[in-house]
C-alpha cells in the first residue's frame, strides 16, 4: 500500500509533465490538423532555456528560490513561444493549402533541425544542475517503508493543475478560444467573419510552446539533467497521451498525460523497469486498435 | 476610375473571372446601394456565386475593380485578405450551404462574429483573463447584441443548444444573424431562401427588410446583396435587380423593369425562335441542301 502510494505519487508527477507537452499536440492537431513532430523539440529547448537562465541568475545573485523558479519560468516560456512562433511561420505556414503530408514531413525536418541546432550551440555532452529545491514531506510509514512527497513533486503537480486549469478557461471563455474553436471547425467561415486566421494558429503554436517550455523546467529541476535529445522520446510519450486521451481534445490531453505518466510508474515499480517505454507504447496500439478516437475524442466526421 | 453617385455603396467595374478556359463572369459591372436590396439572379452557372466569391476574398478577379465605400473610405476589395474584408470593409456574407460551427452553442457563433472587438478590449486574451472591466463592458455589449438576434429570429430559448442541432430553419436564420453580429455595411446572402417553406421565406423576406432598413445596425440602413432562385422573395423584396447568364449582364434594373425583359425572358425560356445553327452547318446545309432535299 505504502509502495503503492509513492508510485501514484511519481505517477502523477511524470504525468503531469506529459500532460503539459501532451496538450501542444492536442491544440495544433485540432486546429490545423496535424501533428507537429517538433513539439518534443520545443519542450528540449524550454529545458535548455531554462538551465541557462538558472546559472545566469545564479551569477547574478539572485537565489531565493521562489522568485528565481518564476523568472526561469517566465523567461523560458517567453522564448521557448518564440521558439514555436517561429517553427510555424517557417515550417508549416507556407505549407498550408499544400498536401496533407507536406507538414508532416516539414515537422520531422523541423525535430531534426533543431536538434542539431542544441546540438552545435549548447554541445552534445550532457548538461547537471544542481537540484533547486529540496526537502520533502513524510505522508505515512509502514514496515520500514516511508512515503514521500517532494516540494518539487507538490510545486509540479499544483503548477501543472492552475496551467491546465487558465488554459481550459481561456478556450472556453475568452475570445481567443473561441476563434480557436471557430478555426478549428471552419476556417474559410471564420476568417469571413473577420477573425484572423493566420494569427490565429500562430497564437496555437505560441501556447503550445509556453506549456512546453514549463514542462521542460520541471523536468530539468525534477531529474537534474537534461540533453539535447529528451525531446523525442518524451514528444513521443507526450504524442502517446494525446492520442490516449483523443487528440484534438484538450481535456483528452490532460486526461492521457496522467495516464500515460502513472502507467509508466506503475510498469517500473511492478513488473521492469526496462521494459516501460514498450509498455507505454503497447497501450498507444492498444488504444488505436480499439478506441481509435481515443478516450474523450470525437468520431471524426468525414468532411464534405 | 469614375466618381460614384450619391449613396453608391459597392461598385463592380468590369468584373471578369477566367478559370483556364472557362471564363464564369464575363465584364460585369454593377452597383449596390446603402438602403436597397440588389438581387443577383440568373440561370444556373450563370455565375453568380463567382461574384460573390470575387468580392469576399475567395478569389482574385482576373480583371476589373470591387470598390466598397464606407465613411468616405474606399476599399478596394479585390486587393484586400479575407478576414480585413470583413474587419475593415465591414463585407458579410453566408452560403448557399449552411456553415456554421456545428459543435459550438448557438451563443458562441454569434460571439465569434463579434471577435475583433472583443480581442483587442481583451488586450489581446491577457486583460480578459483577469477580468479588466473595459473588457468586461465589451463583454456585456458584445453579449446584449447576441441577445437582440437572438430574440429577432426567435432562437432564444435555443442560445445554449449546439448550432449543428437546430432545425434546418433556424439555422439558416442564425447564419444571416451571425453575418449581421460583424456589424457589416454590406450583407451578401447567397440563397438564403433554399430550402424554406412558403411560411418561413416569408418571414425570411421580412427580416431582409428589417436589416435594410437598419435593425441591429443602429438604425443604420446597410445594402443587402441577394442572390436567390425563390423568385417570389427575389421579386417582392428587391429595389433593384441585375440579371446574369453564362457570366454576361444581361439586365439591369427594377424587378418590374427586369420581368419584362425580353433579354432576361430567353435567359430563363429558352429563344423562341428556332435556335441559331453555327455558321459551319449553315454552310454545309446551303451547300448540300439542294441535293438531299427535293
Amino acid at each position: 500500500m505504502e509502495y503503492f502510494t509513492q508510485q501514484l505519487i511519481n505517477g502523477l508527477t511524470l504525468g503531469s509533465i506529459y500532460g503539459l507537452i501532451a496538450i501542444g499536440y492536442t491544440m495544433v492537431y485540432g486546429i490545423v490538423g496535424m501533428i507537429n513532430f517538433a513539439h518534443g523539440e520545443i519542450y528540449m529547448i524550454g529545458a535548455f532555456i531554462g538551465i541557462i537562465t538558472f546559472s545566469l541568475l545564479g551569477a547574478v545573485g539572485i537565489t531565493w528560490v521562489p522568485l528565481a523558479i518564476l523568472l526561469v519560468l517566465i523567461v523560458s516560456m517567453f522564448f521557448t513561444a518564440v521558439h514555436g512562433w517561429a517553427v510555424e511561420r517557417i515550417a508549416y505556414r507556407p505549407l498550408r493549402g499544400s498536401f496533407r503530408l507536406a507538414p508532416l514531413i516539414s515537422a520531422i525536418g523541423m525535430s531534426i533541425a533543431l536538434q542539431n541546432y542544441v546540438q552545435i550551440i549548447q554541445g552534445a555532452k550532457i548538461k547537471p544542475m544542481q537540484p533547486v529545491v529540496r526537502g520533502n514531506i513524510p505522508l505515512m510509514e509502514a514496515n520500514g517503508f516511508q512515503v514521500n512527497i517532494s516540494y518539487l513533486q507538490i510545486i509540479i503537480i499544483v503548477l501543472t493543475i492552475a496551467l491546465m486549469a487558465i488554459f481550459s478557461l481561456i478556450i472556453a471563455r475568452t475570445a481567443l478560444g473561441r476563434s480557436q474553436r471557430a478555426c478549428e471547425q471552419d476556417r474559410t467561415m471564420a476568417s469571413l467573419l473577420g477573425v484572423n486566421v493566420d494569427r490565429t494558429i500562430s497564437l496555437t503554436f505560441v501556447m503550445g510552446a509556453a506549456l512546453a517550455a514549463v514542462a521542460g523546467v520541471m523536468v530539468t529541476m525534477y531529474y537534474g539533467v537534461i540533453d539535447f535529445f529528451i525531446g523525442f522520446l518524451a514528444g513521443l510519450k507526450a504524442f502517446t497521451a494525446a492520442v490516449l486521451g483523443g487528440i484534438g481534445s484538450l481535456p483528452g490531453a490532460m486526461l492521457g498525460g496522467m495516464l500515460i505518466g502513472l502507467i509508466e510508474a506503475f510498469w517500473s515499480a511492478y513488473f521492469s523497469i526496462e521494459y516501460k517505454d514498450v509498455a507505454v507504447f503497447g497501450i498507444l496500439v492498444v488504444v488505436l486498435i480499439f478506441l481509435p478516437t481515443g478516450l474523450l475524442g470525437k468520431p471524426e466526421v468525414e468532411k464534405v | 476610375m469614375n466618381r460614384a453617385a450619391e449613396g453608391t455603396l459597392l461598385q463592380v467595374e468590369h468584373l471578369s473571372m477566367r478559370f483556364g478556359g472557362l471564363l464564369a463572369v464575363d465584364d460585369v459591372s454593377f452597383e449596390a446601394r446603402t438602403g436597397e436590396i440588389t438581387g443577383v439572379i440568373g440561370p444556373n452557372g450563370a455565375g453568380k456565386t463567382t461574384v460573390f466569391n470575387c468580392l469576399t476574398g475567395f478569389y482574385k478577379p482576373t480583371h476589373g475593380r470591387l470598390s466598397l465605400h464606407r465613411d468616405g473610405e474606399v476599399y478596394l476589395l479585390e486587393q484586400m485578405e479575407g478576414h480585413k474584408i470583413a474587419q475593415d470593409a465591414r463585407v458579410a456574407r453566408t452560403f448557399q450551404n449552411i456553415r456554421l460551427f456545428p459543435r459550438m452553442s448557438v451563443l458562441e457563433n454569434l460571439m465569434v462574429a463579434q471577435h475583433n472587438r472583443l480581442m483587442v478590449a481583451s488586450g489581446y486574451t491577457f486583460l480578459g483573463l483577469f477580468g479588466a472591466p473595459s473588457y468586461l463592458r465589451a463583454e456585456r455589449e458584445a453579449l446584449d447584441l447576441c441577445r437582440y438576434w437572438l430574440d429577432r429570429i426567435g432562437l432564444t430559448e435555443f442560445a445554449d443548444d449546439q448550432a449543428g442541432s437546430l432545425p434546418y430553419g433556424g439555422q439558416r436564420r442564425l447564419e444571416i444573424a451571425r453575418a449581421m453580429c460583424t456589424q457589416p455595411v454590406l450583407l451578401c446572402l447567397d440563397e438564403p431562401a433554399a430550402g424554406l417553406n412558403p411560411r418561413e421565406s416569408g418571414e425570411l423576406s421580412e427580416l431582409l427588410v428589417a436589416i435594410r432598413d437598419g435593425a441591429g445596425s443602429d438604425g443604420q440602413k446597410i445594402g443587402v446583396l441577394l442572390i436567390e432562385h425563390d423568385m417570389s422573395v427575389v421579386m417582392r423584396i428587391s429595389d433593384h435587380v441585375v440579371v446574369l447568364d453564362y457570366g454576361r449582364k444581361i439586365s439591369d434594373g427594377s424587378a418590374e423593369e427586369v420581368r419584362g425583359d425580353p433579354n432576361v425572358i430567353r435567359a430563363y425560356l429558352g429563344e423562341e425562335e428556332d435556335e441559331e445553327l453555327p455558321p459551319e452547318v449553315v454552310a454545309d446545309l446551303t451547300q448540300h441542301g439542294g441535293e438531299t432535299r427535293p
